[in-house]
């Protein structure tokens, strides 16, 4: 059992600095997601943390002990590759053994893991097949098989899930997790995915361009994001963003609508400000087709370009001075392209960015 | 009458098969034929007076055939295994390099450039026990005051021919090892690592399973070359002093150009023709082993 922690590390590539000064303690049994967009330097960290990467400046250290110079045997970690990387030469049942075989185990300790860690995978018919005669999901299974049979202190994750499809992601998404509460270890967890994030993390860091923008909760991630980047990775659709300025607790936006500052920003923002409000489409409404909203609201009128009917509720795309706006129809009737339609926008669940450094203007 | 038409895909294939009758058949047909005659290339009539299997008899029987043929094994063996595995570690220490491994790997060929005539040329004049390098930088370093007999001694002469065999060859080997170095893909090896492994048993469980396909294609070429091998010790030795490096090509070649008993020598290169055919199918079975064990299909 382990916390890890990441003191200001940095990670170069020649001249190339792609990882620059990251922060993070990790608790012990914590589940922690990495997530960003391609490139930001997620796999790099990782790859950090379980010693497959050299780290340029900074300290990382994995229970008490700084592993900057320990190699990755060292380092009592388990990975699972993207690829999987199985051994293609070895059995299920050796691919499973084999750490514990080089651990010198005596045989019927390495027997007993491996037949359990099968057991959880549900592996147990594959145990003499070779990598290349398996599914996709079965590699997969037995990457994690592999991963799970040291009991290791840290579990290390590559976007395990990336080359499954949807219906096995999602399956096998509740067996991580059940996994977790069963094992009982340190996850970190890279994806790129943002509903993977959500559902499995304990927190969710958020990475672009090798900085940290955010770490939380998934609910803290959600409801309060930092800045305008978190704002719009987070949450589908992505959270819609108007720019404005501020005049007389008076926003007014692009395409000369106004609307109220939001009372919980009112403190934070000065005159002539210039701000980004933004919203997500479960709070832009049309009206009739919601909740009653209480407390502060604006009421706008819109055109729909598109609809898109998602069954219990209907995506709408509209715009707002060529800026494309997504709002949410609940109890959906047919919405035609080019019908016009009046919306109500809740002010309370307003989020306020400035519009120069993109942060959030909450008061925390 | 109807006019009588070759089918076209034999029209079509008939230049083919023309030409590869006169290279490929006509002489494989001409040799086994004589190798049951008398025929010597001094008398010409000979060739039609057929006499059984009465050469092949000869061969079995012979002594000189026998232990040039062992030699040949022998040589075979130990120069192959040998020139794997330099040519292993040649590949792993090449394939560390980073900096400069383009003008590395082509220096690394250099000795398959040379024709085998000239390496045998200057192996002969580098063990020479007079004016050669090896006896003169020994005796320059006080290691032996005596004239080494490299070429005269036959264990000596044997290791000689060895020596020049292994430099003119071992590139073969650390070549073909190394492309089979660049295909042992990155994630496996790091899974290994991650797994507890020292980087030695990453390369003796992981790396070495990889390259083993290459390794064996690299015998089997191999395998082939020596067991004909001809040229350096020909130039070498002659097989000699008195038959003391005699192999089988060398045996034969003397008996069917030198004697002109061109029968007898056909029946011999029949017989060694089996040899290089064992070997090669062994080393095929072992390469589709070896491809099936990655799942690579036998
Ligand atoms: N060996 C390397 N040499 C040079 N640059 C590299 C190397 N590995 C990664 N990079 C660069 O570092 C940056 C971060 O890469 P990284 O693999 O960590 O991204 P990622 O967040 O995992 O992206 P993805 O979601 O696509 O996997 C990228 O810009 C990449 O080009
Ligand atoms: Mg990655």
């Amino acid at each position: 059992m382990a916390q890890v922690n990441l003191r200001n590390v940095v990670k170069r590539f020649g001249p190339l600095q792609v990882v620059h000064g990251v922060d993070l303690d990790i608790n012990d049994n914590e589940f922690v997601v990495l997530v960003g967009p391609s490139g930001c330097g997620k796999s790099t960290t990782l790859r950090m943390i379980a010693g497959l990467e050299a780290i340029s400046e900074g300290e990382i250290a994995i229970g008490d002990r700084v592993v900057n110079d320990l190699p990755p045997r060292h380092r009592n970690i388990s990975m699972v590759f993207q690829n999987y990387a199985l051994y293609p030469h070895m059995s299920v049942r050796e691919n499973l053994g084999f750490s514990l075989e080089i651990a010198k185990k005596p045989k019927a300790e390495i027997d007993k893991a491996v037949d359990e860690a099968a057991e959880i995978l549900s592996l147990t018919d594959y145990m003499d097949r070779k990598p290349g005669a398996l599914s996709g999901g079965q590699r997969q299974r037995v990457a994690m098989g592999r991963a799970i049979v040291r009991h290791p202190d840290v579990f290390l994750f590559d976007e395990p899930l990336s080359n499954l499809d949807a219906k096995l992601r999602t399956q096998m998404r509740t067996e991580i997790k059940k996994l977790h509460q069963k094992v009982n270890s340190t996850i970190v967890y890279v994806t790129h995915d943002q509903v993977e994030a959500m559902t499995l993390a304990d927190r969710i860091v958020i990475m672009r361009d090798g900085y940290i923008e955010q770490v939380g909760t998934p609910l803290e991630v959600f409801e309060a994001p930092a800045n305008t980047f978190v704002a719009t990775f987070i949450g589908s659709p992505p959270m819609n963003l108007l720019t404005g300025r501020v005049a007389a607790d008076m926003i007014s936006l692009e395409g000369g609508l106004k609307v109220a500052v939001p009372d919980q920003y009112r403190a934070n923002v000065s005159e002539g400000q210039d701000v980004v409000l933004g919203f997500r489409a479960d709070n832009l409404m049309p009206v009739g087709h919601a909740m009653p909203m209480e407390g502060a609201f604006a009421e706008l009128e819109m055109t729909v370009n598109l609809s898109e009917p998602l069954g219990t509720e209907t995506l709408l795309f509209t715009s707002i001075a060529d800026k494309e706006i997504q709002a949410k129809m609940l109890n959906p009737r047919p919405v035609a392209s080019g019908e016009k339609l009046s919306f109500q926008l809740d002010l309370t669940r307003c989020h306020l960015f400035d519009a120069e450094t993109q942060n959030s203007l909450r008061s925390n | 009458m109807t006019r009588f038409r070759l089918p076209a895909w034999f029209a079509l294939l008939l230049p083919a098969i023309i030409v590869l009758a006169a290279v490929v058949l006509i002489p494989l047909v001409l040799s086994l034929y004589s190798s049951f005659t008398s025929y010597r290339l001094t008398r010409p009539e000979t060739l039609y007076n057929w006499i059984g299997t009465f050469n092949y008899e000869k061969a079995a029987k012979s002594a000189h055939f026998w232990s040039a043929f062992g030699r040949t094994v022998l040589l075979l063996t130990i120069a192959l295994n040998l020139e794997m595995l330099l040519g292993l570690g040649l590949a792993l220490l090449v394939n560390q390099v980073t900096y400069g491994q383009r003008a590395l790997r082509t220096i690394m060929m250099f000795p398959m450039m040379f024709s085998p005539l000239l390496v045998g040329f200057q192996f002969k004049f580098i063990f020479n026990d007079n004016v050669g390098l090896v006896n003169n930088a020994l005796q320059s370093i006080g290691f032996s005051n005596v004239a080494i007999p490299w070429l005269v001694d036959g264990q000596l002469a044997f290791f000689s021919i060895l020596v020049a065999e292994m430099w003119s060859s071992t590139s073969v080997f650390a070549i073909l090892i190394l492309a089979g170095l660049f295909a042992v893909p990155r994630d496996p090896i790091e899974a290994a690592k991650v797994d507890g492994c020292t980087p030695w048993q990453s390369f003796r469980h992981i790396t070495l399973p990889y390259i083993m396909p290459f390794i064996y294609i690299a015998l089997a070429i191999r395998s082939l070359d020596v067991a004909r091998a001809y040229d350096i010790v020909q130039i070498m030795t002659n097989g000699g002093p008195a038959r003391r490096t005699e192999l089988l090509w060398t045996l034969i070649g003397r008996t069917g150009y030198v004697d002109a008993k061109m029968g007898y020598a056909n029946a011999m290169g029949y017989i060694s023709i089996f040899l290089a055919i064992g070997f090669t199918i062994f080393f095929f079975r072992k390469l589709n082993a070896a491809r099936a064990e990655l799942g690579m299909g036998g």
